[in-house]
């Protein structure tokens, strides 16, 4: 039985090495359900290895990950979990509908399912291109197509606008807060500051630690700015005084 | 366990292989060639007879393991293999995808090979036909298995190619082909008791030689099947659903 009202992810003291150097350093948050959780912070911060910790894919340290009231990884969340590396994971040897259904198959997905997340991207029109001959933003939509299946509950978007020209991002971030008002949770990290007004929530990073967790107005408040590119360095200023 | 994802899969390995015909034409062209300069450079009927079955069940080991290494290999590489593992796919129903699809071009091959062989190359079998594209599909499902297992091990599509020749040339000067494996030095001859291609070797010749069905003949292929179970286990084991 999966616990419906409790956060869509908790985390608790997660701590994660990766190649002898720890890159996630005891992080503890909560995600709340039906909304756009927004995990920003420069590369290298610890987003992409954060993200794969929810999934379920990265061999963790200590700590604990709920996710949707089970342990992360759970067999039970393998169809409740959409999730799109940062990378294009799909296959360039296969057109985007070859790709869709396959995908669709492997997940229990209804029939028509590829078409329709292939319409949620705007893909509809390269559908029968090859993956090696779409363009770097349409692949990373493909990609994105391939998390929309089967309607999950939690969607995990690693950098998902990278590379995106300001129109379609536009449209995407339409389409992360129409599914977030049906009630799907997301969680989609980037490092573009201007994405994270957008969001519900922000959880902002900073080699490996949480410098900021709250709503983008709170957090503006906090740093006394209205700019939050601005508020990222003077939290990070504030950090760094309080160490010393 | 998933029979739909497994036919799904095996029939993405074989749309993924319509999208390259050249691969394709190379799969099945490449050995056929390989035969017809065989029959010439030998030039001698008797020995044609004897060698030829020999090679039929070689071809597909080598061409299948090189192919499947550098499927997975790929796989791995673009993040396809993480999301699969991700969702609810169990590792067997993805090997057994490969193998049916795998497989079903290992047929093509042989059987291409094969008419090329008894037709226009004169090659004279006494021995079932039937029993000898068995024992050559079974040899190209050996190949894929190792392949698949060996592929865990590279980390780049440029080692997953030198694992071929690492892998498959020993075996292939030990298996009997070019010295008879009770003439060589006993080390020698110990070393290709443990080689899975000497008894897919000796099979092909003992299916080639008498259409019964001899206890040398049974054995061989018992050993090879379970060969092949016992990479596929281990290929699984190689598949993980945590990375670091």
């Amino acid at each position: 039985m999966m616990n419906l009202s409790g956060p869509a992810v908790a985390v608790r003291d997660l701590r994660v090495s990766r190649g002898g150097a720890e890159v996630l350093r005891g992080l503890t948050f909560e995600v709340p359900r039906g909304q756009v959780t927004g995990l920003l912070g420069p590369s290298g911060c610890g987003k992409t290895t954060l993200i794969r910790s929810i999934v379920g894919v990265q061999i963790v340290g200590s700590g604990e990950v709920t996710v949707l009231g089970a342990p992360a990884g759970s067999p039970a969340l393998r169809r409740k979990i959409g999730y799109s590396t940062q990378s294009a994971a799909i296959y360039r040897d296969l057109t985007v509908l070859e790709n869709l259904r396959y995908f669709a198959k492997v997940l229990g997905a209804g029939k028509g399912d590829a078409e329709r997340v292939l319409e949620e991207v705007g893909l509809a029109g390269a559908g029968d291109r090859l993956g090696s001959a779409l363009s770097g933003g349409q692949l990373g939509r493909a990609s994105l197509a391939v998390a929309l299946l089967g309607s999950p509950e939690l969607l995990l978007l690693d950098e998902p606008t990278v590379g995106l020209d300001p129109v379609l991002r536009q449209d995407l971030w339409r389409l992360f807060q129409s599914l977030a008002e049906r009630g799907v949770t997301l969680v989609v990290s980037s490092h573009v500051m201007d994405e994270a007004a957008r969001c519900h929530r922000l959880i902002m990073l900073r080699e490996g630690e949480i410098l900021a967790d709250g709503a983008p107005g709170e957090l503006r408040e906090r740093a006394g700015t209205v700019d939050l590119e601005e508020a990222f360095l003077r939290l990070v200023e504030e950090r760094a005084e309080s160490v010393r | 366990m998933s029979p739909a994802i497994t036919f799904a899969t095996a029939g993405r390995i074989l749309a993924q292989l319509r999208h390259d015909r050249r691969t394709l034409a190379l799969l099945v062209g490449v050995p056929s060639l390989l035969m017809i300069l065989l029959r010439y450079v030998i030039d001698d009927p008797a020995s044609f007879d004897r060698l030829g079955p020999t090679l039929l069940g070689i071809f597909p080991f080598v061409v299948m393991f090189m192919v499947t290494s550098i499927t997975t290999q790929r796989e791995r590489a673009t993040g396809t293999l993480e999301r699969l593992m991700a969702g609810p796919l169990g590792k067997f129903d993805l090997l057994l995808g490969y193998a049916l699809g795998f497989g079903a071009v290992a047929a093509a091959q042989v059987a291409v090979v094969l008419a090329i062989s008894l037709t226009w190359l004169g090659l004279n079998v006494a021995g079932s036909v039937g029993t000898l594209v068995l024992v050559a599909v079974l040899d190209s499902l050996l190949g894929m298995a190792l392949g698949l297992f060996f592929s865990a091990f590279a980390r780049t599509e440029f080692q997953a190619v030198q694992f071929m020749p690492a892998v498959v040339l020993p075996q292939s000067l030990l298996c009997g082909l070019i010295v008879p494996r009770d003439a060589m030095a006993s080390w020698l001859e110990r070393l290709s008791d443990v080689m899975p291609l000497s008894y897919a070797v000796e099979a092909m010749g003992e299916a080639a030689r008498t259409a019964d069905l001899t206890g040398v003949l049974v054995r061989d292929i018992l050993i090879v099947a379970g060969c092949v179970v016992l990479s596929l286990v281990l290929g699984a084991a190689t598949l993980r659903r945590r990375t670091g």
